[in-house]
């Protein structure tokens, strides 16, 4: 594997880690919101929305001199990341039909990125 | 058939209406975020770092600014739902960027492409049905 994939592919793996507890912590943000539209600007939630920014940053220094085939289908690994937070911060079952439908949309991710 | 069946929640209807509400705002949310990922793309185009330029490229600001309605409206929907249901919705985004790049940015569609975006759509339903275990 050359370097620079292995690079890309780090980059890539860490944009898909950030960003998942920018998910977390934008649920968290969620909980604490009142009636006021200032109620937007709280710590968590900032934070998540920094998380988030730093991921996309991460994620586009990835793409730039990767294969995107290889490159999109890692991207989908947030969203296990975000399934096992879920479980474990907020107490969310893990289902049948989560498990499922998650399976399927990270293949259909894949898939896609075979064609891109 | 049983009737005397009583939930152990105390309004399940209405947490079931606000789950369902979650479920179809994460969605709408998609389609924004793939207009703004495809307003981005256009707005590159002719990207330059001069502020004059800057101030003046409508689609990279419109896309900017459908990003942040994005953000909010996501948070709205994470108040009511679960963030391991509604997190894995925001693959959807995949196949409306898809479906506009194959319309508007005039890209020849692709098998792979079409396989997998159906494929999304039917993770996203399976997803979407919800409670069973």
């Amino acid at each position: 594997m050359s370097p620079v994939l292995l690079r890309s592919m780090l980059l890539v793996l860490s944009a898909s880690f950030v960003g998942s507890f920018g998910a977390v912590f934008l649920k968290v943000g969620s909980g604490r919101l009142t009636k006021s539209p200032l109620s937007f600007l709280n710590g968590p939630l900032v934070l998540g929305v920094a998380l988030y920014l730093g991921s996309s940053g991460l994620f586009l220094l990835g793409i730039k001199n990767g294969d995107l085939s290889v490159l999109y289908p890692m991207v989908s690994l947030g969203y296990i990341w975000t399934l096992v937070w879920s479980k474990l911060f907020f107490n969310e079952p893990f289902t049948r039909n989560k498990c499922v439908g998650l399976g399927l949309i990270l293949l259909g991710v894949f898939f896609v990125g075979l064609g891109s | 058939m049983s009737t005397a069946v009583v939930s152990p929640q105390p309004t399940p209807s209405a947490a079931t209406a606000g789950k369902r509400r979650a479920i179809l705002l994460v969605c709408a949310c998609t389609v924004f975020g793939a207009v703004a990922q495809i307003l981005m793309k256009i707005g590159m185009k002719h990207f330059s770092p001069e502020p004059m330029a800057l101030i003046t490229n409508f689609p990279l600001i419109a896309g900017y600014a459908l990003y942040g309605l994005n953000t909010v409206m996501m948070v709205l929907a994470l108040r009511d739902g679960e963030l391991s249901m509604l997190y894995p919705i925001i693959a959807l985004t995949y196949v409306w960027v898809t479906l506009l790049s194959y319309t508007l940015l005039s890209e020849r569609p692709n098998m792979y492409k079409n396989i997998g975006i159906t494929t999304i759509v039917v993770g996203v339903a399976v997803l979407g049905r919800g409670k069973r275990k």
